[in-house]
């Protein structure tokens, strides 16, 4: 079955929820050097929308998740959330904004403090804002039930007398209590059992649906991604190499770096009757180094030319920027003609 | 899995059984399966299934000791791993069967260079000099597509990337010429444009040097259209197995059909629910009575929560693939799931 997009498609511009520019987040490694983890990204989040940012490790994406709620601030860009400076509030200011904006992490078992329990943990945002303990108990089912858990069996549990799945659970849990406007989810299932990756998407697939949500939603999985998104933005480096519509994006797909992604996908996800995603794609793809070049001294011009399989001097000179080659389709690269050639 | 006149490998009715202090926990459950010499095999299931401690048994880095009891017979290459000496199943390792396993920077020591790892082995195993050891540790490398391998021998592991890294664990397992390769969620730690170069990898090692191959993973991804055959366990046992695109194609157990139904895939729309198998697998300190996966079967009838069920030939099957289900999907399987 397929659910409707979270919002209709026409109307457009829709109310930005979440709206990043020109971010960049450097971390010093001594000896001057510094590791550039995300250089210049531009983000948009329609309202009620989810937009899936997608690469490979070292790439930048759970960067800029944490970049996005101020943890830590970036360098320099701006985040706003709704109408507000993310990037320009004072320490109290941003403590109140951050519960309108909630991340749920990789691991669900160290984000959880061991010593406490579920309903401890689930309470622990609303008791920090103030609210009257009287509530607790009601409203803590009521949550536990959302999250497809039965409040009965582990309101009283620890985290370590439950699943991995049921731990991420109780962390959607814990992020929903607020009411937040926007979700961040840095790669929630890829620590999750393939049974229970599922049921955990679903999860969020109706929870974001149901209260209006919006959502980012990080991760390395191409198909994951599709599947949850709006709108697909792949991250190589540190920068953005294309930003599309999930809808069709295995077709639609034009740069080099994410043709690699998909082709390096088992054929059982490409699609359900195990033919390949494009015509011919059963072919290699020609890449010429497998290495991610280094963060600390990445490529000039183009990052992604040392892998590519069309760079040419140019990319070498001059960094290609983000320009529209369809409605909603950015792409970042010297070579669109020459991309629909790849596997 | 008869045809072949002696398999390489053959396990019968193998169970691995750790005593902890809250009882016995039987990771493995009567599992047979056999390989033929250039066979490759994919074991597929979700942690806890027991795929890797079926792996370890098979390789007897598993055996009958004080905590763990191993029951049943693994012939390998016509010797039982289990019933020799622990210095006669030394002699085994490396020149009949290799391991290569998920993390490789754990797999390396971190103070010995690259070279060392490989010399080493073939030292031991083929009794070759030390400059004959270190061309053929150089040769290994090549083989394996590391380029420059003779400046990579000279490096430590930590210099390496983790493709890299694999890449030398696997030219270790090769080094003496295994007949029998198992990998162990080889390419779990890795990046996925790495991911699918390590895979090809091994399927073209495999191929070249006709070397049986088992493939242990988590994601059915990894095994389709890469083993010849694939078994697929839940909660210690085998419920499935069968050649791969058999049951790819028409998986009869309902635990392998909702495993290749929950993965989302490109083809399907945005924002599409996926089939999720509710519940989670069985706490193997007291499982259930029945087949393992009822609790969570949709069409679990009485009988399936009192009798287990036996591995039973698949309708229509005549390449061995067997099913453990009482009530296999068969040509209703659209209709009911």
């Amino acid at each position: 079955m397929t659910l409707a997009p979270h919002a209709p498609a026409a109307p457009e511009p829709a109310r930005p929820a979440l709206t990043a520019r020109a971010l960049v987040v450097e971390f010093p490694v001594g000896r001057g050097q510094k590791v550039h983890a995300v250089s210049g990204v531009d983000l948009d989040l329609p309202a009620g929308r989810t937009l899936g940012i997608l690469g490979e490790s070292g790439c930048g994406k759970s960067t800029v998740g944490r970049a996005l709620i101020q943890l830590p601030p970036p360098d320099s860009g701006t985040v706003r959330l709704g109408a507000e400076e993310l990037t320009a509030l004072g320490p109290e200011e941003l403590r109140r904004a951050r519960a309108r904006i909630q991340i749920i992490m990789q691991d669900p078992v160290s984000a959880l403090n061991p010593r406490r329990k579920v309903k401890d943990l689930v309470w622990e945002g609303p008791s920090i804002w103030g609210r009257a303990a009287a509530d607790k108990d009601t409203e803590v089912d009521a949550i536990l039930r959302a999250v497809g858990l039965d409040p009965e069996t582990v309101r009283d549990r620890r985290p370590h007398e439950l699943s991995g799945g049921q731990c991420q659970r109780v962390c959607i849990a814990r992020a929903l209590m607020l009411d937040p406007e926007v979700l961040i989810c840095d790669e929630p299932v890829s620590s999750l059992d393939v049974s229970v990756q599922a049921q955990i998407l679903n999860l969020l697939e109706t929870t974001t649906r149901e209260r209006g949500l919006s959502m980012v939603f990080i991760a390395h999985d191409v198909s994951v991604v599709k599947n949850i998104s709006d709108e697909v933005m792949v991250m190589y480096l540190g920068k953005v190499c294309e930003v599309l519509p999930s809808d069709g994006m295995h077709l639609a797909a034009a740069h080099p770096y994410t043709r690699l992604l998909l082709a390096s996908l088992p054929e059982a996800q490409r699609s359900g009757d195990g033919s390949p995603a494009h015509p011919g794609a059963s072919a290699e793809p020609a890449v010429v180094a497998a290495e991610l070049p280094s963060p600390l001294d990445p490529p000039s011009g183009c990052r992604f030319r040392t892998r590519c399989p069309l760079a040419t001097d140019r990319c070498a000179a001059e960094a290609p920027g983000l320009r529209e080659i369809a409605p909603g389709h950015r792409i970042a690269c010297h070579h669109i003609e020459s991309t629909r050639s790849l596997p | 899995m008869t045809s072949a006149p002696a398999p390489l490998l053959r396990a019968t009715d193998v169970a691995t059984v750790f005593r902890t202090p809250r009882g016995a926990m039987r990771a493995v459950d009567g599992v047979s399966l056999s390989l033929a010499r250039g066979e490759t095999l994919g074991i597929v299931g979700e942690s806890g299934s027991g795929k890797s401690v079926l792996g370890r048994t098979l390789m007897g880095l598993i055996t009958d000791g004080p905590g763990t009891s191993v029951t049943g017979s693994v012939l390998l290459g016509g010797k039982d791993v289990h019933a020799l000496s622990p210095a006669g199943r030394r002699a085994l390792w490396g020149t009949e069967v290799a391991m290569v396993f998920q993390d490789p920077m754990t797999s390396l020591n971190p103070v010995k260079k690259i070279g060392r790892h490989l010399s080493e082995s073939v030292r031991l195993h083929l009794g070759l000099s030390r400059a004959a050891s270190r061309e053929r540790a150089v040769e290994l490398l090549r083989q394996v597509g590391i380029p420059e391998p003779a400046r990579r021998a000279r490096q430590y592991p930590h210099e390496l990337s983790g493709g890299m890294r694999q890449r030398v664990v696997i030219a270790m397992a090769l080094a003496c010429g295994p007949r029998l390769l198992i990998a162990d969620e080889p390419t779990t730690a890795l990046d996925v444009t790495v991911q699918k170069q390590i895979l090809d990898l091994l399927q073209s090692l495999g191929e070249e040097l006709e070397m049986a191959t088992i493939l242990i993973s988590h994601d059915l991804g990894t095994i389709a259209g890469r083993t010849d055959r694939v078994a697929v366990m839940y909660a210690g046992r085998l419920v499935e197995h069968a050649r791969t695109t058999e049951v790819f194609d028409n998986p009869e157990h309902p635990y392998s059909r909702a495993l290749i139904a929950s993965i989302p895939h490109l083809g399907l729309p945005p924002h599409t629910l996926l089939p999720a198998i509710e519940g989670r697998p069985p706490n193997l300190l007291n499982p259930p009575p029945g087949c393992r996966f009822a609790p969570r079967c949709r069409l679990a009838t009485d009988l399936c929560t009192a009798q287990p069920p036996a591995l039973t030939a698949r309708a229509g099957d005549d390449t061995g693939g067997a099913v453990a289900c009482h009530h296999p999907l068969g040509a209703a399987k659209e209709a009911t799931v």
